[in-house]
This record gives C-alpha cells, sequence and structure tokens, in this order.
C-alpha cells in the first residue's frame, strides 16, 4: 500500500474517484438564466434532434413496402404500438394514448443511451429533471384518463377498493392512497433515475481504476489490475445498452399499466 | 483511503443534492419532451397510421381482387365447358346428319343404277326381240319367195294368184312351225 502510494505520487496520476458532482457540470450556455445549459442539457438537445431527424426521415415518405430505414423506424413504432400500447389499452384507447406512450418510450430510450456514446459518455436521463417530468406526464395522462373515463367512481374506486369489509377501509385506504398516488411517480422517477445514476458511477469507477492501473501503477500487476477492470468496463458497458432500453420499455409499460387500471372498469 | 478521497472531494464542492431538481433542469426536461411529444403526435404517428391503414387496405383490396378474378375463372371456365358441350353435340348432328344423307344418296344411286340397267337391259330385249321379228319376217317372205319360185320351177308353171299362194305359204308355214314345236 506504502509502495502504490508513492508511486501515484511520484508519477502525478491520481485515482479520479466519481462522484455526484459528475451530474452538475458547470454551465456552458445561458449561466444564471432558468435555460442554462449544462453539458448534460445540451446531449438532451442533440439527442433531441438526433430523435426528430431521424423519425422526420423515416416517416417522410413512407411506402406501402417499406426500405431499410423506414423498416426499422416502423419496428420501433411498432414495438410501442403494438407491444405495448395494443396489447395492453386494446386498439382503440391504445390510439388514443399512443403520443404519449411513444414520447416516453423513445425520449427516454436516446436520452439512456448517450451514457455509453462516446464523447458523450452520460445518460441524459441521468439528472432528474427527465425522469421527475416524464413520471409527472404519467401520472397526470393516467388519473385524466381514469377521472375522464368513470368522472364520479374513479377515486373511489381507487381509494375504496370493492368486496372490502368496511372495516378494513382504515387499513386498505391509506396503503391504496399511498401506493397510487404517491409511491408510483416516484418509483417511476427514482427507477430511472438510479439506474442511470448507478450506470455512469460504474462505468466511470471501471474506467478511471483501469487509467489508474495502466499509467499510474505500472508494472505486471497494474497491467494485469488494468486488464480486469478494462474487461469489466466493457462487459458493462455492453450491459448499460441493455438497461438503457429496458429502463426505457419498463417506464413505458407501466405507463401502459395504470393506464389500463386506470380505464378498467372495476379495480 | 479510496473512502477517503471519495469524502474529501465531496466536502470541497459542497455537491449537490441529486434528488432535487434544479430550474435549467426541468426546463431544459420540458423542453425535450414537448418537441418529441408534438413531433410524434402531429407528424410521425399520424404519417404511421396513414401508411398502415392503406396497407391494410391494400392487402384487403388485393384479396378482394384475387376473389373476384378467381369468381371470373370460374365463370368462364363453365362457359367455355358449356360452349364445348354445345359444339360437341353440334359436331356429332352434323355428323350423324351427314351419314344419312351419304346413306340416302348411295341409295339413290344405286336405285338409278339399277334403273338404268334394267331399261338398258330392256331395250336390248325389245331389239333382240324386234329383229328376231323382223328376222322372222324376212326370212319368212324370203322362204316363200324361194319356195313358190322353186315350186313354179318344178311345176313348170307361174303361179300366178299372188294372194293364193301367198295364202298357202302362210300355211304352209304354219304347218312348219307347228312341227317344230310339236317336235
Amino acid at each position: 500500500m506504502n509502495g502504490l502510494n508513492s508511486l501515484v505520487l511520484s508519477e502525478g496520476i491520481t485515482f479520479h474517484a466519481p462522484s455526484i458532482s459528475e451530474f452538475f457540470p458547470a454551465a456552458i450556455l445561458f449561466a444564471g438564466t432558468p435555460f442554462e445549459m449544462n453539458r448534460i442539457m445540451i446531449i438532451r438537445m442533440v439527442m433531441v434532434i438526433l430523435l426528430v431527424v431521424l423519425f422526420w426521415l423515416g416517416t417522410r415518405k413512407m411506402s406501402l413496402v417499406p426500405g431499410r430505414f423506414q423498416g426499422v423506424i416502423e419496428m420501433g413504432l411498432d414495438l410501442v404500438r403494438v407491444n405495448i400500447a395494443e396489447d395492453l389499452l386494446g386498439t382503440k384507447d391504445g390510439r388514443r394514448f399512443l403520443p404519449i406512450l411513444t414520447t416516453i418510450f423513445f425520449l427516454v430510450l436516446f436520452l439512456n443511451i448517450t451514457g455509453i456514446v462516446p464523447g458523450f459518455n452520460i445518460a441524459g436521463s441521468s439528472v432528474i429533471g427527465i425522469p421527475l417530468v416524464l413520471a409527472v406526464v404519467s401520472y397526470i395522462t393516467f388519473i385524466y384518463a381514469g377521472l375522464k373515463k368513470h368522472p364520479g367512481a374513479f377515486l373511489k374506486n381507487s381509494l375504496f377498493p370493492s368486496g372490502v369489509p368496511k372495516a378494513f377501509y382504515l387499513v386498505v385506504t391509506p396503503i391504496e392512497l399511498l401506493s397510487t398516488f404517491v409511491l408510483r411517480p416516484v418509483t417511476l422517477t427514482l427507477r430511472l433515475l438510479m439506474n442511470m445514476i448507478v450506470g455512469h458511477l460504474l462505468l466511470v469507477l471501471l474506467f478511471s481504476a483501469t487509467h489508474f492501473f495502466v499509467l499510474g501503477v505500472g508494472q505486471w500487476y497494474g497491467y494485469v489490475g488494468g486488464a480486469g477492470t478494462l474487461a469489466f468496463g466493457i462487459a458493462f458497458s455492453l450491459f448499460e445498452i441493455l438497461v438503457a432500453v429496458l429502463q426505457a420499455y419498463v417506464f413505458t409499460l407501466l405507463t401502459a399499466v395504470y393506464l389500463q387500471l386506470a380505464l378498467a372498469e372495476e379495480h | 483511503m479510496l473512502h477517503a478521497f471519495v469524502w474529501a472531494s465531496e466536502s470541497a464542492e459542497s455537491v449537490p443534492n441529486p434528488l432535487i431538481p434544479a430550474i435549467y433542469d426541468i426546463v431544459w426536461s420540458i423542453i425535450p419532451f414537448a418537441i418529441v411529444l408534438v413531433m410524434f403526435w402531429k407528424v410521425i404517428l399520424p404519417n404511421m397510421n396513414k401508411t398502415l391503414d392503406a396497407r391494410a387496405e391494400k392487402i384487403e383490396g388485393g384479396i378482394a381482387l384475387a376473389e373476384s378474378a378467381q369468381k371470373e375463372a370460374a365463370i368462364a371456365l363453365e362457359k367455355y365447358n358449356a360452349l364445348l358441350q354445345e359444339a360437341r353435340a353440334e359436331a356429332s348432328d352434323i355428323k350423324d346428319k351427314a351419314r344419312a344423307e351419304g346413306a340416302l344418296i348411295l341409295a339413290e344411286l344405286k336405285d338409278q343404277a339399277s334403273d338404268a340397267a334394267e331399261a338398258i337391259t330392256a331395250k336390248a330385249h325389245q331389239q333382240i326381240e324386234a329383229e328376231r321379228l323382223a328376222a322372222i319376217q324376212s326370212l319368212r317372205s324370203e322362204v316363200g319367195q324361194l319356195a313358190l319360185e322353186l315350186a313354179g320351177r318344178v311345176i313348170g308353171e307361174q303361179v300366178k294368184d299372188a294372194t293364193a299362194s301367198s295364202a298357202v305359204i302362210d300355211r304352209y308355214l304354219a304347218d312348219v312351225e307347228k312341227n317344230e314345236k310339236s317336235k
């Protein structure tokens, strides 16, 4: 341990530990205004522009027999339309809420994936704004859907489920209130946010450890350690792709499930 | 040691709480959401739905077209078969008629031929008969003349009465014929 320390000091390469401050980089544009942009906000807007351009190009001149690019775009849209919206909500309600669900899916997916895009290296959804705003959208949407479908009965059905003895409402109602109207948006926000934060911290940890081992430690044991952390870094980068897609899917799927429960006749 | 490093860096910078959103963070979350929502809602999904509808219509139209084509083909086949049947019946009719006509013609020709043959035969018979009669006639008169001449010469006197002599001759010849026949 002592030898390691001295080696670090002598070469001037220190171990950069990942920290929460990674998610709050210095402002670049419009500093001090509500439109202040740091690196992550710029990444978000770049991805939004990319998303708009890709989908605009993919659906600009749609042909009945799709080419390769249109086919990929259609496959993506069909994933949300068929596997989430129509599967859970049926054709009619599925079409009604498709814009919200599609927006949530692709926005989350595109902002998640920047976590492993070289040069960006941080997920656009790893700062609470995106998870929170989308969770609020999901929350408002399912409450709106429930109130519109069952104007009088939605809140009653949600808080006082039928078939429960009256005395139990003392216990059941607070639980339902908490789980439906408090925990749903909170879990939606935290699940996405924490997945992205932890994913980023893990990758930073592994790659900065590699950097430190190879350039800072040197020797054979430094190279062995570096090779190990590098291998893990690559493996977790691939894993982060899966997480990015999965979190986008889960967020959208849960929104659809909440909508389905709100639209159901009986709770 | 690692922990100490992390703590040191955090305390130095006074790190913000990641669970408390900054105003700019919310602003730059609502704006992307709004942009993407409007794009999907107003542009992308309507386009996609249009394409899906057109595709479904095309597929249904194709199926309907194929069905009608099949129906038409079946009707055409039926028509063709009926026509074929008709043509076959007509052909066999024509054949029968031709055969009957041929037989009729043949019979007629045969009749005509046999008639002609009969006529020829009859004519020949008549001619033969006539010639025979003429021969007999001429023979009779010649023989009579010869006999008269001979008899005149034998008797030495010319038989003057021609009618009487011819009656004698006739009677004689009739006798000869009678004798011939009786023999």
